[in-house]
């Protein structure tokens, strides 16, 4: 695939995500949605090219994210109507109205739900993966790769080169404690250590395209610089300045990703009206 | 010839391993000793998985292990290191059934054992693990047991929590309960408490006193019988509960429910209330015969 089909199928679904956010923060702001939520908004960008990329390979693989993890059900293919009605609540959500948003399950699309605990989904997914044998994608963030148990996790799936990739979704912040003031390493340097292809890299999807050639042949760890657009939690922003990679690939791939955009917003903002009439 | 404990459970592995294609995970399977000798010596293309020493990351991988429903068997070779162990287990593989209808089942060998091995090697902790929704709990001292406890995790698909005792892995008899209706006392007993249990009882028989005994092989749930309850209203003195964990976990719960049944008083023994240590004066071991005996020559003296 060429670079630039390749660069709209991943908008596509960048903005498929980026919609719903939108969708999910109006909701929040009008307190419809009542729950704790984390909007992936300006991070998803990693999911959207990954899914890309695995489609390319006809890979389904096991997903293991934690919360802020609305974009990788969507960007996988998962159901748009059942997330949101997961997020209001709903028996009829992805996970009977009872994860929220913070533990998305979908067995569609192999996502396994989250438990809470931060980076639990580390071993777990190398656990899956190990005991399967099937592509597996773990999704951090950059706070929960510190979790002693995810470093654990890495230097054994290093051990038994699983066909697993570890993404880690650095958005410098730990709810607002930055990396700086956590730590000194890097998270691509741990996994060199632990003998294992690790980069850092930006959310660029060509970027991201460009070191998953080796993707499921064997553990590689892929740290991406990305940026939070929302609070942790809710609806606020931390910054109006923030780099917005949504907004930058719109404008970079010109008139048919905002004719993209605009399709998809529609459509988006259908389906939302037509869940909520169900409250 | 009767089999022993030990025997059992390395038949089980070794069909759990061949015939079922499964996994069995721990630390330190394959060293000098194959856990105790009840681990087959096969190989790792036979599911014999060495992990690393990452305690709290090994808890997530059998999870994940889990999830592909190959029912692995988990090996602790310390109870006590469920400290670290059981964190992802309770918090994902014992919930993942009811949130989101993926069940993870676990046959999780938490092995306790004695002896001047300080505070944490030392004893049973399955109360860790007893306040969670969606674990099993059996803690069987029997070869018939053993087999028992594997049946039902195999037609299960929960977490299974089995709680042994090196202490146990000898044995090779069946260990009966003793109930009658003009008893003085009832002893319920958990794990490795059940063989000092027996020896009290059949002291304290010589000297005129009928004690009886519940074997506690189902801690979660924890099933009562009705000849327990009946045994219970019937006595003279109530019942005691032995535990080789800290009596204000399982033991006190199971106290609870049994004197709401019954209405009778029951008491609990267990560890004394401080850490082990690593010499035999520091120790902390379970109700010996001799404290057991004590406890009941007291209470029958009180009632008299």
């Amino acid at each position: 695939m060429k670079n630039k089909s390749f660069r709209i199928d991943v908008f596509k679904r960048a903005a498929l995500c980026r919609n719903f956010e939108e969708e999910v923060i109006y909701n929040l702001k009008k307190k419809i949605i009542k729950m704790p939520t984390y909007v992936s908004a300006g991070q998803e960008f990693i999911s959207s090219t990954l899914s890309v990329l695995c489609k390319q390979k006809k890979l389904k693989p096991l997903l293991f994210g934690q919360h802020r993890c609305h974009s990788i059900y969507l960007s996988f293919g998962g159901n748009i109507k059942k997330l949101i009605d997961e997020l209001l609540g709903f028996k009829s959500g992805c996970t009977q109205g009872i994860g929220g948003s913070a533990s998305i399950h979908s067995k569609e699309i192999n996502m396994y739900g989250h438990d809470g605990l931060m980076g639990s989904n580390g071993p777990i997914g190398v656990g899956a993966c190990f005991a399967t044998k099937k592509p597996t994608i773990i999704f951090l963030g950059d706070a929960s790769a510190e979790e002693d148990y995810v470093l654990g996790a890495l230097g054994w799936a290093s051990r038994k080169k699983l066909p697993i990739l570890f993404i880690i979704e650095d958005n410098n912040l730990s709810i607002l404690t930055e990396k700086k003031v956590r730590r000194n390493w890097e998270m691509a340097d741990v996994a060199k250590s632990f003998k294992m292809n690790g980069y850092t890299i930006n959310d660029d999807p060509l970027n991201i395209k460009k070191v998953s050639k080796d993707i499921f042949k064997k553990p590689i760890l892929l740290n991406i610089n990305t940026n939070r657009i929302y609070w942790h939690a809710g609806s606020g922003k931390d910054s109006d300045k923030t780099f917005d990679r949504f907004k930058y690939e719109r404008k970079k791939i010109g008139k048919k990703a905002f004719d993209i955009d605009k399709d998809i917003k529609k459509q988006i903002k259908r389906i939302w009206q037509k869940q909520l009439e169900k409250l | 010839m009767a089999k022993t404990v030990r025997e059992t459970i390395k038949e089980i592995t070794h069909k759990h391993l061949k015939q079922k294609k499964s996994l069995i995970l721990g630390q330190c399977l394959s060293a000098i000793g194959w856990v105790g000798g009840t681990v087959p010596q096969l190989k790792e293309k036979d599911g014999i998985t060495e992990l690393s020493m990452a305690d709290v990351a090994n808890g997530g991988i059998v999870v994940g292990a889990g999830l592909s429903n190959r029912r692995p068997i988990y090996v602790i070779r310390y109870q006590g290191f469920s400290w670290f162990n059981a964190p992802i287990i309770l918090n994902y593989a014992c919930k993942s059934k009811e949130i989101w209808k993926v069940p993870c089942p676990i046959f999780i060998r938490g092995i306790a054992m004695e002896g001047f091995i300080g505070p944490v090697a030392g004893s049973s902790h399955h109360s860790i693990y007893y306040r969670m929704p969606g674990i099993k709990i059996m803690s069987p001292m029997t070869p018939k047991e053993y087999f028992l406890s594997y049946k039902n995790f195999m037609k299960d698909n929960d977490v299974y929590y089995i709680s042994e005792h090196r202490g146990s892995y000898d044995n090779k008899s069946e260990l009966k309960d003793y109930l009658d209706k003009n008893l003085e006392i009832i002893i319920f007993c958990i794990s490795i408490t059940r063989f000092e249990a027996k020896k009290a009882r059949d002291f304290l028989l010589k000297k005129g006193i009928k004690v009886g005994i519940a074997n506690i092989l189902w801690i979660k749930p924890f099933k009562i019988k009705r000849s327990w309850i009946e045994a219970l209203k019937n006595s003279k003195s109530g019942g005691i509960i032995l535990d080789d964990d800290y009596t204000t976990g399982v033991a006190s719960d199971m106290a609870y429910k049994l004197m709401k049944y019954s209405k009778k008083k029951i008491d609990v023994m267990g560890l004394k209330d401080r850490s082990a240590g690593f010499s035999k004066k520091t120790d902390n071991l379970p109700p010996q015969a001799e404290e057991i005996i004590k406890i009941i020559f007291k209470k029958v003296k009180l009632k008299k």
